[in-house]
């Protein structure tokens, strides 16, 4: 088995065991409608998750996907709706401002994780200023997308292998991700062999921005209408999910399939302490106990597999 | 529902004001708080008056069970999950104090397809499926010149503590203010924004009362009448009517007054016992009653009589609490028809 399997075993073994909990506690949970109720909140939080590891692949972080996914959702549920030309060409045009934000972060040697943070102010503000009180409306098409009940399986379910799926794709598979992962793991030695950086970097910022993008619409798909706050949370859930997911902080080492693993355990793990019946002051130190737990047995185990 | 229990119902709803009409329909029901917030004195008495009600009636055996949630973080996308777990867990019905009006509609649309009753109160949610108790904060304004309008009724002049600028709150209850004052003998001489604070309103008062006629009353916004007293106690005027808003300082003087002087005033604010109130309107479209999606909640107010009763069961540094019954989510339900 190779530290890749072991990698992706983890997450997977950590959302059965929960489920498995979940389903315990709450049968009424093993069904078409429970599992749709359980996961389709977690959508918008595996695409952020999955924004967000694009970041950390190219040992970046990014602090202001929370923000940036509450503004496309603003967006998404005026602009897009009122006058869509110009909605879209918003959201084209952010992704573009994150492909810059890259570049510039690169170019100017700058820490990303200070650049995100002031980002972030910067969309958090822009959002009050498309939505000033909460409000707006889902686009019909995406309402009806994200609601729509596919036979046999729940669309919270294939949202989230299609997401999954593609991404590994995307990053695992094709020759253009396996270089977004060496930037990563070594940047000089891309850019000896003659690769540009700069391009490199932009394309991980603009496919974190489109996935962003991406997630914002499939939040506001399900929430029928915004509000400038609406996902502040995901900042540090995607972090969190991506890490849960087998990815790491540094060398590219991150996994699409984990990470949306890890999102979707990150969102069960709520809805497990609230069946528990927790106390709501227990509640956020519980999940962060459920989290070292995980990453502590990933230690061990990793640990044992270098020895 | 049988025709006979739907017939029972109606009449509970029309003439059996008075009597407490728990059919038993609602016994198996089952009803869940989903709260945003604990971090205030407001939310605490809310979440505490909840328990004490609820837990009644369970053991009258009107519900089942009536379980409070509250989210770790005041997150609209954490209380969504919340709120599609309760539809899994059973409920019959959810109390929403809502983390934003709009960002929970999917959940509660959700949460309606699957036949359960939603009930919004306080942070209210504009999902039409969902039921709405809202603050009548027009008639809050309204009310206090009418009161004073019993006290003086050839008038006189009034000065009016707003709260803060800008908010939809502050506007409301002035509007309802200067509304009630339009038809009649009263004149607004002036007025200053106390920000719902005790030392603010002080300050404003002190500084605006040089240049203001004899005063017959003050109208306020609540959080601001402990403040206009001091200010106006400090100077030589005569201490006019200063209409209270139920916290804990302004009853402890009132009373004071009253036993001095037997200072005669109104207070009125909103209860945050209206999670009560909430959970009968819930229960009573549980029941079958015919009850309107736009209810609003009645204020709680303190007259003369009341005083020491109500000044005993507020706790220092807080507000005054009323926990609401069945009927008086009745008198809601019928106000609003």
């Amino acid at each position: 088995m190779t530290r890749e399997h072991l990698r992706i075993l983890l997450p997977v073994l950590s959302l059965a065991i929960l489920l498995a909990a979940v389903f315990y506690l709450q049968p009424r949970a093993m069904s078409y409608f429970g599992l749709n109720l359980l996961f389709n909140l977690a959508i918008p939080v595996a695409l952020a998750t999955i924004a967000q590891m694009m970041i950390i692949m190219v040992n970046d972080i990014d602090l202001s996907i929370g923000t940036f996914v509450s503004f496309c959702a603003c967006v998404t549920a005026t602009l897009v709706q009122d006058t869509p030309v110009l909605g879209y060409a918003v959201l084209l045009a952010a992704v573009l401002v994150y492909a810059g934000i890259g570049a510039v972060i690169h170019l100017r040697g700058l820490p990303a994780i200070v650049v995100t943070l002031g980002t972030s102010f910067v969309w958090g503000g822009l959002a009050i200023l498309v939505l000033p009180s909460p409000g707006g409306a889902s686009p019909e098409w995406l309402q009806s997308l994200m609601k729509s009940k596919p036979p046999l399986v729940p669309m919270a379910i294939i949202a989230a292998t299609l997401i999954g799926v593609l991404t590994h794709l995307l990053i695992k598979r094709s020759s253009i991700g396996v270089v977004l992962q060496g930037v990563g793991g070594n940047e000089r030695a891309l850019e000896r062999a003659g690769w540009s950086i700069v391009q490199l970097k932009a394309l991980a910022y603009g496919l974190a921005g489109l996935f962003g993008v991406l997630a914002g619409m499939a939040l506001v798909g399900l929430t029928t209408s915004a509000d400038a706050n609406i996902a502040l949370r995901y900042t540090l859930l995607s972090i969190a999910g991506v890490i849960l997911g087998g990815g790491e902080f540094t060398g590219g080492r991150v996994s699409p399939i984990g990470a949306v693993l890890g999102a979707l355990t990150l969102t069960l793990a709520a809805s497990f302490l609230s069946f528990l019946r927790l106390s709501p002051d227990w509640q956020i130190g519980a999940q962060g106990a459920i989290l070292i737990l995980v990453l502590a047995i990933r230690l061990l185990v990793t640990r044992r597999e270098a020895n | 529902m049988s025709t006979i229990s739907k017939l029972l119902c109606a009449a509970a709803s029309t003439a059996m004001l008075a009597a407490s009409p728990s059919l038993a329909d609602t016994s198996d029901a089952r009803i869940a708080l989903s709260n945003n917030y604990a971090g205030n004195s407001w939310r605490q008495a809310m979440l505490e008056t909840w328990d004490d009600v609820t837990g009644a009636a369970v053991e009258a055996g009107t519900v089942a069970a009536a379980d409070a949630f509250t989210t770790s973080e005041n997150q609209a996308t954490e209380q969504a999950a919340q709120i599609q777990n309760m539809i899994l867990q059973g409920y019959d019905a959810i109390v929403v104090n809502a983390a934003s009006p709009t960002a929970l509609n999917g959940a509660v649309k959700e949460a309606c397809d699957a036949g359960i009753i939603v009930v919004s109160f306080d942070g209210i949610v504009t999902e039409p499926c969902a039921w709405r108790i809202a603050v009548d904060f027009k008639q809050m304004g309204r009310d206090q010149v009418e009161y004073l309008a019993t006290r003086y009724p050839d008038g006189g002049n009034l000065l009016e503590i707003r709260g803060l600028a800008g908010v939809f709150v502050d506007d409301e209850i002035s509007a309802g203010i200067h509304e009630a004052v339009e038809g009649s003998n009263f004149t607004i001489v002036g007025s200053v924004h106390g920000d719902w604070a005790q030392d603010v309103a002080q300050k404003a008062v002190a500084g605006i009362l040089p240049s203001l006629p004899e005063l017959t009353a003050v109208v306020t916004q609540g959080g601001d009448g402990f403040g206009a007293a001091q200010a106006i106690a400090a100077t030589d005027r005569d201490m006019p009517t200063i209409v209270m808003g139920n916290r804990q300082d302004e009853l402890a003087w009132w009373a004071e007054q009253k036993a001095a002087n037997g200072y005669e005033t109104t207070s009125l604010s909103v209860a945050p016992g209206m999670s009560t109130l909430a959970f009968w309107v819930a229960q009573q479209i549980l029941d079958g009653a015919e009850v309107p999606k736009e209810l609003s909640v009645p204020f709680l107010t303190i007259q003369q009589d009341g005083l020491d009763e109500a000044l005993a069961n507020t706790p220092e540094g807080s507000v005054a609490n009323v926990s609401y019954s069945l009927d008086d989510a009745m008198a809601a339900i019928e106000a609003a028809r």
